[in-house]
């Protein structure tokens, strides 16, 4: 199978929707009949695929892990989407949303952050295209990554601390939401993961099936076909969803890794939040949980929707490392490779790591989603 | 069927008076139960009980913060509703949550166990129309006025297909943005009750950003009433007791009798 468009009201199976408050339905659904007209356009996809190219740096290479392949036993790819401008596959996103944002005669970018990446790409896209930027970021992480706070005041955003709930990136996203809600008139919001209302969770898939094509053909050539298993990290599950969609019609075997602080898929049931109904971390009584995870971009307690289905079908499994196991993973992979990794695609090696007996002599791709600069200074905390 | 909450909102709109919605948030504090009593005698026709949940995106500040309070104090939905019970308040109830909230609970046990403790209506505003079918469905068959939200960026389409599967009333959003006290009546707040009225013979009331007694009389202008929340909740986080809370309401319900 390849991943499939949603139906008409959005669903993946029995997951997705457009749980969202009667003002944002006209909202959500012009931008779904937008998107589907830039997407059918030439000219958009010609100046798309112009700034991916000379703007963001794509394609990112395909690398093989000698060292590590030998430490694991089995034949490791890295898919580098650290090596994109801005240091993440979530450029891949924000540059589709802000062009059709700009399309739509919208004027300011509105998004929410965990980590910081999906931030400094829509505050990156935002200086680009001349357009407003408002970014919202729970306390708890405005702390954890100061730097990549100042990186996005120094590209000309607005940061604003989200100081309810959790304080993570749950809460950034409610407040996204809220201020939409007031302004959506001229704000474009510029979700960042393949969440929320539909059309957000295949929009944002769309948009991310650049890298997954890349991945398939960087297979072939490197491989002769695509390899045995493809693993990556899920918060939301965008990167994830991305590499998928390049090797769902092969007989490839699909693994999105969650924080076992974090896992939706490994521990929630189904639920409505954020826009959408899908797998997520609750009370016996419906309050969302609060999601705990060393790193903040996958510090969420639901996940996209397309993932509850693809677990729900069994065509994708998705499995939990802990914290500890991330920071053995983040080292192991600066020491044999020379690639420092985010703290988050470091959750896709850890499980790697941990599983490389199950994996002895299977070739494996991991998305390297995004590098690790970011984590450094949180990194010295723990390993001093 | 006519269900209680609209009976009484007709009542007295038909007697030539403004409506008036006021909204208590359900496990503020050990004395939530006796504000929602003092605010009926105070003169609201209809009483929401807001069941706090974790994640309310259509909430601002201040009822953010009577919800973190109420679930930090251990209230739950179960918790509230068997409160109601055998409260006794005086005027029809509604409650008003988030859909996860039901779906959690499961629409049927969660509509059946509203009609059990005495709650006629229930607001949901994070279900739209494209996603309202099955609970209106589960509504309908047990008896609960589902009351649905018309916001002012809806188009003029739009609007008659929310005023044919309302009950109870009509809650036209008054602004575009989420619940609190603004200084000054937001013009939509007019807007959407007058493009309300002309089409519906269900009670048009107007709430989000309705927050002193001339507002509210402002707002009710073209319409047939108001809800009042925020102002309602600030005046229980600061703890004011029932009849400090009751006291603003009798305000409202002055202005709205004098027009």
């Amino acid at each position: 199978m390849t991943l499939q468009e949603p139906t008409p009201d959005g669903r993946f199976g029995e997951f997705g929707g457009r749980f969202v408050p009667e003002t944002l339905i006209p909202a959500v659904l012009e931008l779904e009949v937008e998107f589907r007209k830039a997407w059918a356009d030439p000219t958009f996809r010609t100046e798309l695929d112009a700034l991916l190219a000379d703007y963001a740096g794509r394609p990112s290479p395909m690398t093989e892990c000698h060292n590590l392949s030998s430490e694991l036993g089995c034949r490791l790819f890295l898919k580098r989407e650290d090596l994109n401008h801005t240091g993440s596959h979530k450029i891949n996103n924000v540059l589709g949303q802000a062009l059709l944002a700009q399309r739509m005669g919208k004027t300011r970018l509105l998004a929410e952050t965990g980590a910081g990446q999906h931030g400094v790409a829509s505050a990156t896209a935002a200086a680009l295209l001349g357009m407003e930027c408002c970014v919202y970021m729970g306390e708890v992480d405005v702390k954890r990554q100061e730097l990549n706070v100042f990186r996005m005041r120094l590209l000309g955003a607005e940061v604003r601390t989200a100081m309810s709930g959790s304080r993570t990136l749950k809460d950034a996203v409610n407040e996204a939401m809220r201020d939409w809600v007031a302004t959506v008139a001229e704000s474009h919001y510029c979700l960042g993961s393949v969440m929320g209302p539909h059309p957000y969770p295949w929009m944002v898939r769309t948009f991310h099936e650049v890298l997954g094509r890349e991945a398939r053909e960087q297979s072939e050539a490197l491989l002769g076909g695509p390899p045995d298993m493809v693993v990556a990290c899920v918060g939301g599950g965008s990167n994830a969803i991305g590499i998928f969609s390049g090797f769902s019609d092969a007989a490839t075997e699909l693994v999105g890794v969650e924080p076992a602080g974090g896992a939706a898929v490994g521990r929630g049931v189904p639920g409505v939040v954020h826009g959408m109904d899908s797998y997520l971390m609750q009370d016996e009584f419906g309050q969302v949980l609060e999601a705990e995870s060393i790193s903040a971009g996958l510090d969420y307690p639901g996940v996209g929707p397309e993932h509850s289905h693809l677990a729900s079908i069994g065509r994708a499994r998705y499995e939990a490392v802990t914290d500890d196991e991330v920071v053995e993973a983040f080292q192991l992979l600066s020491r044999s490779e020379g690639i420092i990794p985010a703290l988050e695609p470091a959750h896709a090696l850890a499980w790697v790591s941990r599983e490389r007996a199950a994996l002895a002599g299977k070739s494996v791709v991991v998305n390297l989603s995004g590098r690790g600069d970011k984590d450094v200074a949180q990194m010295m905390d723990i390993l001093a | 069927m006519i269900g209680p909450v609209e009976a009484a909102l007709r009542a007295r709109r038909d007697g030539g008076g403004k409506c008036l919605v006021v909204y208590v948030t359900g496990g503020l504090g050990d004395d939530w139960l006796d504000t929602a009593r003092a605010v009926a005698a105070a003169g609201a026709d209809v009483i929401e009980i807001g069941v706090p949940f974790s994640d309310p995106v259509m909430d601002g500040p201040t009822i953010q913060a009577a919800n973190d309070v109420a679930l930090a104090g251990g209230a739950t939905p179960v918790s509230i509703l068997n409160a109601l019970r055998d409260a006794d308040v005086g005027v029809p109830l509604a409650v008003m949550t988030y859909y996860n909230i039901a779906f959690r609970m499961g629409l049927e046990r969660f509509a059946e166990s509203l009609i059990v403790s005495g709650v006629s209506g229930c607001i949901l505003p994070d279900l739209p129309l494209e996603e309202a079918g099955p609970w209106l469905e589960v509504a309908a068959d047990a008896g609960v006025e589902p009351i649905l939200l018309a916001a002012p960026t809806a188009p003029d389409d739009r609007l008659p297909r929310i005023c044919e599967r309302t009950r109870g009333f009509v809650y036209g959003v008054g602004l575009l943005g989420v619940t609190g006290v603004r200084s000054e009546l937001a013009a939509s707040a007019v807007e959407i009750a007058s493009r309300l009225k002309p089409i519906t013979d269900v009670p048009v009331l107007v709430g989000v950003g309705i927050g002193t007694p001339s507002q509210a009389v402002e707002a009710s202008s073209h319409g047939d009433g108001v809800v009042v929340g925020s102002a309602v909740v600030q005046r229980m986080v600061d703890r004011a007791g029932p009849e400090g809370v009751a006291e603003l309401v009798a305000d409202f319900r002055a202005a709205l009798d004098a027009g």
